[in-house]
């Protein structure tokens, strides 16, 4: 059995960077289910590979030739903002509203 | 027989001739979904009671308005002798996954519960101006993130037509149990690891995940951007290529939806398989799991019936005059699932860094002091755990100290994955392959409850089809025969790129040579003792 990988101060590190927040029991839940997926996860590291095998960020060709030209560089006005600002929970003269933004004294 | 258990070509045929009103064919969707349907996934919490446990729950927003104004329009078109479109007055659900202009778009989370996306995903679109008849969104497992649909934060979440204590499967359970149960001839769904195929082979149905870029991704609520494709469900082969045939090619909307023409589907369907050389692999017919204390690999055999339908259905195809071509290796499919847990996880925490409570969807209520607080507050109380987990896994592979040993190492796995299909379907190769024959899925519906909690065994129900979505190649299941529980069992034909047209073939000449097999007419659960108008 491979040891424990997340520790509870990793996980809560994680938790950090995920801009999540949870209570005790749903963190050792979710510590725990990490623990196990990366026991599989781990297999990974046991499978031989080859260094010239390339990684693939996807399966199927994707080049110049089937890939839709972009468009042309041209501004095409788009009167979208307001039912875009309109989905936002707050928003005052076409500018979305949030609380303050932390500082930090550099 | 109701007007709604007709396939969607049977529909069209008699509105094209005047015989039946897109209306009628409404209302009849209508009234089957109030007889079998139960009331909708929800947020409210209530507790699932004993007649909430004999229904299938598929919906959460029902679009019965618009579904009657588009109609109404099919019928004025065919009153006018204009043309109504290729899925003429078809009733259709939509995964709630896809955005739709003024409809609720929920992603069945908490945190887009409000959320009524301002434009319409393309593939929806294509559907509407083809004619089809929106009935509404299906429930799903919440961001598509699961194999059951129970995870979804509306409950109760959908339930399997043949048994109602099982799992329709997912991540699109609603779509394949409204299909089943017979609510509409068609819906749209989305497959990231066998999300179409799965609940379509637990369900009965057929379901089709196209190439990778054959079907446009705009409007699709991002989970794995590299791996997701939109895609048919229906009860017919037929009824899948007609509907591919309307959602498939490029859109400028989508740098992914690629440049390949989209041949006749329907069509090609006519054609025969004699000669088609269509493969058999072992590494499909046995499945690999971690064991529960150790965490080594263990290998066992799949459901025994599963495994028979499928011999079955290669001594059908060779008696149509099919090459079946044995002993075919696929050695890397092994290592498809741990590949998929890495790399899906990093593509879903980015794509869900959008939700912060800033621009759309839920906000925090609470008094917070800054930005970042109102960030994480409205995260944990919009997402709920599934979501949570795959966010936190995605940070931790793609650290900067990981990131070669786990998330690198699944790209070059994938690689390989890609590379056993480019082997087997070469024309030049030792195999030479149309098709690969496969089970779809290792079991038939379990109970619920029985696996969801556990993530890991829950993943792993994706094995036999998540190997297609890796590498990119399209794949369909069709119902095979049902078990001795009398559940259904899928068969799976994989083909390679953009050569849907060659999977549909073989599909469709199974389906009509096993057309009055007893076990076709054997109807779910939840229509059995239905009086027959």
């Amino acid at each position: 059995m491979t040891e424990e990988k997340i520790s509870p101060e990793l996980f809560e590190h994680l938790v950090g960077l995920a801009a999540i927040a949870l209570d005790p029991t749903q963190s050792e839940y979710l510590r725990s289910e990490l623990n196990k997926q990366l026991n599989v996860i781990e297999e990974l590291k046991a499978i031989p590979i080859d260094e010239s095998v390339p990684l693939a960020s996807h399966g199927v060709v994707i080049n110049a030739q089937n890939m839709p030209a972009l468009r042309l560089d041209e501004p095409r006005p788009s009167d979208h903002a307001k039912r875009i600002i309109a989905q936002s929970p707050e928003s005052e003269d076409g500018y979305f509203v949030v609380p303050e933004i932390p500082h930090e004294d550099i | 027989m109701a007007l709604i258990d007709l396939s969607a070509s049977e529909l069209i045929a008699r509105i094209r001739r005047k015989e039946i009103k897109a209306t009628e064919v409404l209302d009849s969707a209508l009234e089957r979904i109030q007889a079998v349907d139960g009331r909708p996934g929800s947020l409210d919490g209530l507790p699932v009671t004993a007649e909430d446990e004999k229904k299938v729950h598929a919906f959460i927003t029902l679009t019965d308005e618009l579904a009657r104004q588009q109609a109404l329009e099919v019928d004025r078109k065919i009153a006018h002798g204009e043309d109504p479109g290729l899925l003429a007055g078809v009733p259709v659900t939509i995964k709630d996954i896809f955005c739709m202009d003024g409809v609720l778009s929920t992603a069945a989370s908490r945190i887009l519960s409000n959320f009524k996306a301002p434009y319409t995903a393309t593939s929806v679109a294509r559907l509407q101006d083809a004619g089809a008849v929106v009935l509404g969104k299906v429930n799903l497992d919440e961001f598509t993130y699961g194999s059951s649909s129970e995870s979804s934060a509306f409950q109760p979440s959908p339930r399997n037509p043949w048994d109602t204590s099982r799992v329709p499967g997912g991540s699109s359970g609603g779509s394949t149990a409204s299909v089943a149960a017979g609510e509409a001839p068609l819906s749209l769904g989305t497959d990231t690891a066998g999300s179409i195929r799965q609940p379509a082979a637990f369900c009965g149905v057929v379901g089709v995940k196209p190439t990778y870029g054959r079907v446009s991704r705009y409007g699709l609520i991002a989970f794995g951007s590299s791996l997701d494709s939109p895609g048919p469900i229906s009860r017919t082969v037929k009824d899948a290529a007609r509907m591919l045939q309307v959602i498939a090619g490029p859109d400028r909307h989508d740098s992914t939806a690629l440049n390949q023409p989209v041949p006749d589907y329907l069509a090609e369907l006519k054609k025969d398989i004699r000669g088609m050389r269509i493969g058999l692999s072992p590494d499909y017919f046995n499945l690999s799991f971690p064991d529960p204390v150790t965490g080594e690999l263990q290998y066992a055999e799949i459901q025994e019936e599963i495994g028979a339908a499928v011999t079955d259905a290669a001594e059908v195809l060779a008696d149509l005059g099919a090459i079946i071509v044995e002993n075919v290796p696929m050695p890397n499919c092994r290592y498809a699932i741990p590949a998929y847990f890495a790399i899906s996880r990093v593509e879903a925490a980015s794509n869900l860094h959008r939700f912060d409570g800033v621009k759309y969807g839920y906000r925090t209520p609470e008094d917070v002091g800054d930005l970042i607080e109102l960030y994480r507050r409205s995260r944990a109380e919009g997402f709920g755990l599934e979501p949570k987990l795959r966010i936190l896994m995605g940070m931790y592979v793609s650290a900067a100290e990981h990131a070669s040993a786990y998330y690198q190492k699944a790209l070059k796995v994938r690689s390989m994955i890609r590379n056993d299909f480019d082997q087997v379907f070469d024309p030049h190769g030792e195999h030479q392959l149309d098709a690969l024959l496969t089970p779809t899925t290792a079991t038939t519906a379990f109970k619920r409850k029985a696996v969801y909690g556990n993530s890991v065994l829950m993943q792993y129900s994706d094995q036999m089809t998540v190997t297609s979505n890796h590498a990119g190649v399209p794949a369909l299941t069709l119902p095979g025969g049902l078990d001795e529980n009398g559940l259904p069992i899928g068969i799976q034909l994989i083909g390679n790129d953009f050569r849907e047209d060659m999977i549909l073939r073989i599909g469709n000449a199974y389906e009509q040579i096993t057309a009055d097999e007893a076990w076709r007419k054997v109807r779910p659960q939840v229509l059995q003792g239905e009086v027959i108008a």
